[in-house]
């Protein structure tokens, strides 16, 4: 009877443990998070991690995709802070999370080509298995993280949008991440560290 | 032998108290009216058959905090959502089989403006919508989507349903037996 008593109140902290597991998967990272590396293909055909990166100060990683009329409105202004951060030290990594099967158009023969039509500067990835934005808690396309490389590893300093317009990038007011960038670079606290905007659900 | 019976029974105590979760029930009477917005729209598109109001967020705003009688089940969803396009006959569905039961569908499209009159305005002609629909052209989305609720990501398709005393978010697709149920929990 012992027991019988003792697996049933195992078996129940399993059920119950399941579950809380879930919700802190779906989380994600916070801001002061250490997110993980990754070694994901890149439309060029090489694997990229963030560790083959031995000069850079930070990352932005970008959760992106071809299909999101939302994150091809971005597509432009993450060309444009590629150029503009790389040098300073904070190069763009773009991910499409998305599901291939479900969402044929961001296969990786189709992110070849609209790396190439784009003329992406920056890598382009595949979350080959899906196993790294839930990690990071990337919700949408597009959904930005922005990484400092620090002795304890990349630690997560803003989370959010690219700026507070995504109908027309003539009309941004507040430029959220080259902001977090910019205080980031000069070592200041960044103002706003967490931003929201309406996108594509990742496609599972 | 025991050990086999106590595991059927904590089975069916977790299965009973799933169900108890999910079970609603009750009707409420009542009649439909229009929708009526608290805000004159900024602007008005219009087609052949259907004119689509727009607002910013703080004309919709209103809307998402009325209290009177009815079950509000407000959708944001655009005509590029492929998740969203899909459960779109299930918010019809609620809006036909409730709309005499006090339950207001309301259908809030983020469209990009710009090509609003071109995509949405024949979408929802050749899908002949009976629901109330509307476009949000807001860019300021960080600020409003905590407003819409804290816990949105950003992602659609989102569901807001409320009613006088009861209020629910859900970043979600639904299905009609989903939504239904949903929606007949407010319903008490």
């Amino acid at each position: 009877m012992k027991i019988t008593r003792i697996l049933l109140f195992i078996g129940l902290i399993a059920v119950c443990s399941s579950f809380a597991g879930l919700d802190l998967f779906s989380d994600g990272y916070k801001v002061g998070d250490v997110a993980t590396d990754f070694k994901l293909k890149n439309v060029d055909g090489s694997m990229v991690s963030l560790a083959d990166y031995t000069d850079a100060k930070g990352f932005l990683v970008v959760f992106t995709c071809n299909t999101c009329p939302y994150a091809v409105a971005y597509e432009d202004r993450i060309i444009a802070l590629h150029e503009k951060y790389k040098q300073k030290g904070v190069p763009v990594i773009a991910i499409n999370p998305n599901n291939p099967k479900v969402q044929p158009m961001d296969s990786f023969e189709e992110m070849k080509k609209r790396a190439a039509e784009k003329g992406f500067s920056f890598p382009y990835l595949l979350d080959e298995g899906q196993q790294i934005f839930p990690q990071y808690g990337a919700k949408r396309t597009p959904h930005c993280f922005l990484l400092e490389k620090t002795d304890r590893g990349n630690v997560v300093r803003y989370i959010g949008a690219i700026d507070d317009n995504y109908q027309d990038a003539s009309a941004v007011e507040t430029t959220y991440v080259e902001n977090a960038i910019n205080a980031m670079l000069s070592g200041e606290e960044i103002s706003v560290k967490n931003t929201k905007a309406i996108g594509c659900t990742i496609k599972v | 032998m025991k050990l086999i019976y106590q595991v059927w029974i904590m089975g069916l105590i977790l299965l009973g108290s799933c169900a108890l979760h999910a079970q609603v029930s009750g009707e409420v009477s009542g009649s439909s009216s229009t929708l009526e917005m608290e805000a004159a729209p900024r602007g008005m598109l219009t087609g052949e058959q259907v004119s689509i109001p727009v607002y910013d967020f703080e004309g919709l705003e209103g809307l998402l905090n009325r209290s009177d009688d009815k079950v509000y089940v407000v959708n944001f969803w655009a005509t590029w959502c492929k998740p969203c396009v899909e459960e779109l006959p299930y918010f019809e569905a609620l809006h036909t089989k409730y709309a005499t039961k006090d339950v207001e569908v309301v259908l809030v499209s983020l469209d990009f403006p710009s090509r609003a009159e071109k995509v949405l305005i024949p979408f929802v002609e050749k899908r002949g919508l009976k629901s109330t629909v509307l476009l949000l052209d807001d860019p300021k989305q960080n600020t409003w989507i905590p407003r819409v609720s804290p816990s949105w990501s950003g992602a659609i398709p989102a569901t807001v349903i409320f009613s006088r005393d009861k209020r629910e978010f859900y970043e979600k697709s639904f299905t009609f037996k989903e939504l239904e149920t949903a929606v007949t929990s407010f319903m008490n």
